[in-house]
């Protein structure tokens, strides 16, 4: 993996390149076909993560490093990792439903899947019809880095500065959407806190815990002030309280 | 001779000439390197980290108590390998491989030397190069967040699920400000190869400053001083080590994604760990310390950066930067996660994108007259000095008077003494007073009795 050998892979196939090539090409396949079918969303996208390895790799060996390295920190160190993060929130047992909630998407999936593809082919093929290859020895000539550079920033400087005002706009877009700003007056600091916790007729102090000086260390039971009052705020508000009989508190000749 | 010292520096022509068995010694070696960084870096860890707390550290196992670490490892594969009920059993197993592996594979492109010769093959003490080589390494440091994610992902529990997004979140925050740091390294070096840059950092500019050649200092430590701080900053988000060792914080996710890791696979998590801090010093040491080139006083001896030597300058500062991160350790406390957060976003990335720009200005006048060059860094830095200096700054609200804050407490609060309050002398001291007066009259008019 280095000059010598990238730029001779250009040319004709060698043998580490053949080797590369039937080790990962499985697995890619594999990695291809196992997102479509793996019922668990994480694995899905563990094995779309597969198969971006796998190209990343690729691309190295086609004389490609930068787009190969790019790959696999762009493709698979960053989105994919976006990816699970939410599939991860979602919840680790979520899995796909085979029941269809959209009439007829799966016909309408396979007919525009169809013609996405239909519209990609023949759209490479009429810009790639009578275009004479140069060939990669010409491409990389100074470099596969440097080429790459001096076409981003010279031809397509227009149409990469109009995809990253794109990304951009994408971006601060979905912060506006998802970012909630609260005024300054609404935000309480330490002091505002403290303030208000010691504000008359609040209780600083900790409630006290379930069952102190009660007859049953139930959540439920109300716990027992020092002077024998019962108080509620020892309870959860959704639990109905419960009190134990004379009857039940009295002992039940267990102790002997 | 001459000609001998100019083939020293290596190019990316002289790798992948090795033959196979010298390509299995430089992997062996670079892997052995790793796992020996780690039992030794327990080890140094435990005992600097007792020396600042002053307590002896480990010291009974072998001499200085260096083979604890090894009876530790020993005592980890033979425990019980616990696996959770709930668990995902393949993701489970493979999350502390994969991140093993990537903190590994790091240390391939990493230069541990020049050119030496091995059994008769000059070759570079560096298993591989690439024209992408610095891209390789942060390629293996954002794949290394998977280990983590999933293996918090595939414990099954919610401290590991908590550990795992904290992780994610922050790896991929602190990526940014990483690769925006190497951005300013490769702007200066003008390739991504590491063996180039540490070559770019060898041959000093030479300023004659009144007749006499000074040879100003090529590392990028001190040419991009921002960069390298920032990106020193940014790999210990990226290694996960305190003070932003979040995703493992035990006061509050007990230990994070690997809570429910035990025996061998705790080990391995704890061998990334391990491995990934060297690595990440060895990095920062390519790329902005000179590598395995000589700090000044030693580069007075003219050997200094030939042969095998200079695997020992490149070890030296390996040690010194893992002592930092030791030392961090010992000293931050943990930051709460939205601070660790926005200062990745609203402190490091910001400058850090000013930095560049900066930077990018000064490369472009480079090609002007130096007197031109001197003008326009002149009114720049002094447009920076006026807009610091006549900035508006906010005017404090007046603080309210004791008066006023006593009077504006709600009703029922606790009672206040008044702020005017004069304390009344003790009513014990007025009545001594009062006692002593007549006496003193009486000793007056019994003066003539003594």
């Amino acid at each position: 993996m280095n000059t010598s050998t990238v730029l001779a892979a250009a040319g004709q196939v060698t043998g580490g390149e053949e080797v590369t090539f039937w080790i990962l090409a499985p697995l890619a396949l594999i990695g291809a076909i196992g997102m479509v079918w793996a019922r668990n969303a994480v694995h899905s996208a563990l094995f779309l993560v597969l198969t971006m390895l796998c190209l990343g790799v690729f691309y190295v060996l086609q004389a490609g490093p930068f787009i190969g390295m790019v790959q696999i920190i762009v493709y698979t160190g960053a989105i994919m990792m976006l990816f699970l993060f939410v599939l991860m929130l979602v919840g680790r047992d979520a899995s796909d439903s085979l029941i269809e909630t959209l009439r007829g998407q799966r016909v309408a999936a396979v007919v525009l899947g169809l013609g996405f593809a239909g519209l990609v082919g023949t759209g490479l093929y009429r810009a790639l019809n009578g275009v004479a290859a140069v060939g990669l020895e010409q491409a990389n000539a100074e470099g596969n880095v440097q080429g790459i550079a001096r076409l981003l920033f010279t031809k397509y400087v227009l149409a990469f500065e109009l995809t990253s005002a794109l990304l951009i706009t994408a971006a601060i877009g979905a912060m506006v959407l998802a970012h909630i700003e609260r005024r300054k007056e609404d935000k309480m600091d330490q002091v505002a806190t403290m303030k208000a916790r010691f504000r008359p007729g609040n209780y600083p102090g900790p409630k006290p815990g379930p069952g102190i000086f009660a007859t049953s260390s139930s959540v439920a039971t109300p716990a027992r002030l020092p002077d024998g009052r019962l108080t509620d705020r020892s309870t959860p508000a959704i639990l109905p309280q419960r009190e134990l009989t004379a009857e039940e508190t009295t002992l039940k000749g267990t102790e002997r | 001779m001459n000609t001998l010292l100019l083939a020293q520096d290596p190019t990316l022509a002289d790798f992948g000439r090795d033959p196979w068995w010298l390509v299995l010694i430089k992997i062996v070696f670079a892997f052995v390197f790793g796992l020996l960084a780690t039992l030794l870096g327990v080890w140094f860890e435990r005992r600097v980290v007792g020396y600042m707390q002053v307590r002896p550290g480990p010291n009974q196992v072998g001499p200085f108590g260096l083979l604890q670490t090894l009876a530790d490892g020993l005592k980890m594969a033979f425990k019980e390998d616990i696996l959770p009920k709930s668990a995902d059993k393949v993701v489970y197993f493979f999350a502390p491989v994969i991140s093993v592996v990537c903190a590994v594979t790091a240390l391939s492109v990493v230069p541990f030397g020049p050119m030496v010769s091995i059994f008769g093959h000059r070759t570079p003490l560096q298993v591989t190069d690439v024209p992408v080589a610095v891209l390789v390494l942060l390629a293996c440091s954002s794949l290394a967040v998977y280990g983590i994610v999933l293996g918090g992902w595939a414990s099954g529990s919610t401290y590991p699920l908590l550990g795992g997004l904290r992780s994610s979140a922050q790896m991929i925050s602190y990526e940014v400000a990483m690769g925006l740091s190497i951005v300013a390294v490769f702007m200066t070096a003008g390739t991504m190869s590491t063996s180039g840059i540490v070559a770019a950092q060898g041959d000093a500019t030479r300023l004659t400053i009144a007749g006499v050649e000074i040879p100003a200092p090529g590392w990028y430590a001190i040419l991009l001083l921002p960069s390298f701080i920032i990106f020193f900053i940014a790999t210990v988000g990226e290694t996960n080590r305190a003070p932003f060792d979040l995703p493992e914080a035990e006061s509050e996710l007990v230990a994070g994604f690997m809570t429910e890791y035990s025996s061998l696979k705790f080990a391995l998590f704890m061998l990334s760990e391990y491995v990934a801090m060297v690595t990440m010093s060895a990095v920062t040491t390519t790329l902005f310390l000179g590598g395995w080139r000589a700090p000044w006083p030693i580069t007075l001896w003219g050997d200094a950066n030939t042969g095998w030597w200079p695997m020992l300058w490149f070890f030296g500062k390996v040690l010194l930067l893992v002592f930092v991160f030791v030392w961090l350790r010992g000293t931050l406390p943990r930051l709460r996660y939205d601070q660790f957060m926005r200062f990745g976003w609203k402190v490091l990335l910001p400058i850090n994108l000013v930095w560049i720009l900066v930077l990018a200005g000064l490369r472009s006048i480079e090609d002007w007259q130096s007197r031109d060059r001197l003008l326009a860094t002149a009114v720049g830095a002094g447009v920076l000095l006026l807009a610091t200096l006549l900035w508006p700054s906010r005017k404090p609200a007046p603080k309210p008077t004791p008066q006023e804050q006593a009077d504006s407490r709600p009703y029922g609060s606790f009672p206040l003494p008044p702020l005017d309050l004069q304390v009344p002398p003790s009513p014990r001291t007025k009545r001594v007073v009062a006692e002593r007066e007549p006496a003193n009259i009486a000793t007056g008019s019994d003066s003539q009795e003594v």
